[in-house]
């Protein structure tokens, strides 16, 4: 826990260095099962543990990274073979620069599917990363190196990046706490960019208030990300233990069909009853959209990612293929021999849903019922605080187990894409544990939702469910 | 909406990927079953309804005009594959009339 460390750092119990040394020794003893990190610097880091100033909130406090997001003299890879070769990070995201300013220590590059496309981080073009809790499992995806780290105790806190639950989803997983902020409450610049209307960083951490603490730092306006938006942001810890006595907490009907675990179905109504005795009124809601969620993700990210991952072309960074023909060859070899199998697969159906007689039918189209999918959540504000529900409709499946079949992996992604078609924020607090499909004690994830840059009474509720 | 048929070879062109023939054979029925899941968006009444781009739409802003360093030229260039006189070199793009 963060707040536990930061008292041992200002009491002098413990040093910045010697919590890096602690866990260089934790990823030498463990990391070779799990597979979380790419890769680790702990020279620079202890080079910045000794300048680190312990008034600051995150005073001394190492913060694992995603390794889509740029931080100065460090390597970026995406988990991609195209930027594994020599790229090293030319300048610090616009969130590190942040952490860097809350005293924080960015320390370690976290596996990840291949551009943050995947949700199980069997994509990566590396490793495999594999889940602590039972290592015949994936961690989830696409932040599966953060999460895993996190729950493995090689890491205190990461941060990672969620385009349609790869904050969540992995969280709920490994059980641990992984919050999507609302689209514009932090700044993108220095993500690698997947698909730019959807995509937020936001921190996987083993409690809360951890995650609370880190938002604090990272939230904010940027004018390096025009999207950023140049919003108050509220203190995040006044009210985290406010509880949830009469706030009204919305279940959606649809979250609870067919095809849910029934492990994961009796753990999340399980903790949604705990919210109950605490004094919050359960309240069933509609969010009639939601069987055309999938879909229209599935149309408008890969567009987006499309147009992002043309800028991967051999020429200025990453990986160039030899001895090309001509420009137009070197393009389409860099591009062949640098991308994995879901990464083109997700180029292609992005440039067939944009290209001229498919556009309206199918991008132009999706747009459209993005927007029927934001009212549905705005709707259902009307009459609640937040939403309750489950964050995958299974405890983590084994490896392997869909690597075939793109579209089955894609209906998994159910329960969380729509919190970034409609731009709110998400959070995923870990609910107890269930047996699924030979798998022991594997943790389950409970997901709120609230309106957009409803983020304190987000965490507040979380706090109250983390009970 | 159309049905399902995608030229995968002809789509990757435009996109810039030069695909072996088992990715195409690979590819061609993982991606028709995906449109094929999407087509399910047609049956929606979409009449009248705007198109969401962005979940929180920012428009005209302007920032201050005011001048920042930006990267400097060895910083560009550290990850060029290929560099030459302070410049990204590339195949000749211009051929000969």
């Amino acid at each position: 826990m963060i707040s536990t460390l930061r008292q041992q750092l200002v009491s002098g119990e413990t040093t910045p260095a010697a919590i890096l040394e602690r866990l260089a020794g934790e990823i030498a003893a463990r990391d070779s099962r799990t597979g979380a990190y790419l890769s680790h610097d702990l020279d620079s880091a202890l080079a910045e543990a000794a300048a680190a100033d312990l008034s600051l909130p995150l005073g001394g406090i190492p913060i694992a990274i995603k390794d889509n997001i740029n931080v100065l003299g460090q390597p970026c890879t995406c988990g991609s073979k195209f930027l594994s070769e020599n790229y090293k990070s030319p300048y610090d995201a616009t969130v590190i620069r942040k952490l860097r300013a809350a005293g924080a220590i960015p320390f370690g590059r976290m596996n990840q599917d291949e551009f943050a496309m995947g949700s199980s981080t069997e994509n990566s073009a590396l490793q495999t990363t594999r889940n602590p809790h039972d290592p015949e499992r994936i961690p989830g995806g696409s932040s599966g190196g953060s999460a895993a780290s996190v729950a493995d105790g090689t890491a205190i806190a990461a941060l990672g990046s969620d385009t349609g639950g790869s904050i969540r989803q992995p969280a709920s997983h490994c059980g641990v706490v992984g919050l999507k902020p609302s689209y514009g409450r932090v700044s993108r610049y220095g993500l690698v960019a997947f698909a730019s209307s959807l995509d937020q960083i936001g921190p996987l951490t083993q409690t809360v208030e951890d995650a609370a603490l880190i938002l604090q730092a990272i939230a904010g306006f940027d004018p390096a990300d025009s999207t950023c938006l140049d919003a108050p942001v509220p203190d995040y810890l006044t009210e985290l233990n406010a509880g949830v006595k009469g706030l009204k907490l919305g279940v959606p009907k649809e979250y609870f069909g067919e095809g849910i675990d029934p492990g994961v179905r009796k753990n999340v109504e399980a903790a949604i009853q705990k919210l109950a005795a605490q004094g919050a009124e359960i309240v069933e809601i509609s969010l009639p959209h939601t069987e055309h969620a999938v879909a229209t993700y599935y149309v408008i990210a890969p567009a987006e990612a499309s147009s992002n991952l043309s800028r991967f072309d051999g020429i200025r960074y990453g990986h160039r293929a030899a001895n090309p023909a001509d420009i137009l060859d070197l393009y389409k070899k860099s591009r062949e021999e640098g991308f994995g199998p879901e990464v083109k697969r997700r180029i292609i159906l992005g440039t067939y849903v944009l290209s001229s007689g498919y556009y309206d039918a199918y991008y132009g189209r999706a747009q459209k019922v993005r927007t029927l999918i934001r009212r549905d959540f705005e709707n259902a504000f009307q009459q609640v605080d937040a939403i309750v529900s489950p964050v995958a409709p299974t405890p983590a499946r084994r490896l392997g187990a869909f690597s075939d079949d793109p579209l089955h992996e894609y209906l998994s992604d159910i329960f969380t894409l729509s919190a970034n078609l409609a731009g709110i924020p998400g959070i995923s607090v870990p609910c107890g544990t269930t047996d699924f499909d030979g798998g022991k004690n594997l943790p389950t994830g409970l997901q709120i939702l609230a309106p957009h840059l409803g983020e304190a009474k987000l965490l507040q509720i979380a706090r109250a469910a983390e009970g | 909406m159309p049905h399902s048929h995608i030229d995968v070879r002809y789509v990757a062109n435009l996109a810039r990927l030069e695909l072996t023939d088992e990715e195409v054979a690979t590819f061609q029925p993982q991606l028709e079953a995906i449109l094929h899941h999407a087509e399910a968006l047609s049956k929606l009444d979409v009449t009248g309804i705007e198109p969401t781009a962005h979940p929180a739409p920012v428009f005209g802003r302007m920032r201050d005009d005011i001048p920042h360093e930006s990267l400097p030229p060895a910083a560009v260039l550290q990850n060029a594959p290929d560099q030459a006189q302070g410049q990204i070199r590339v195949p000749k793009v211009v051929t000969d009339a």
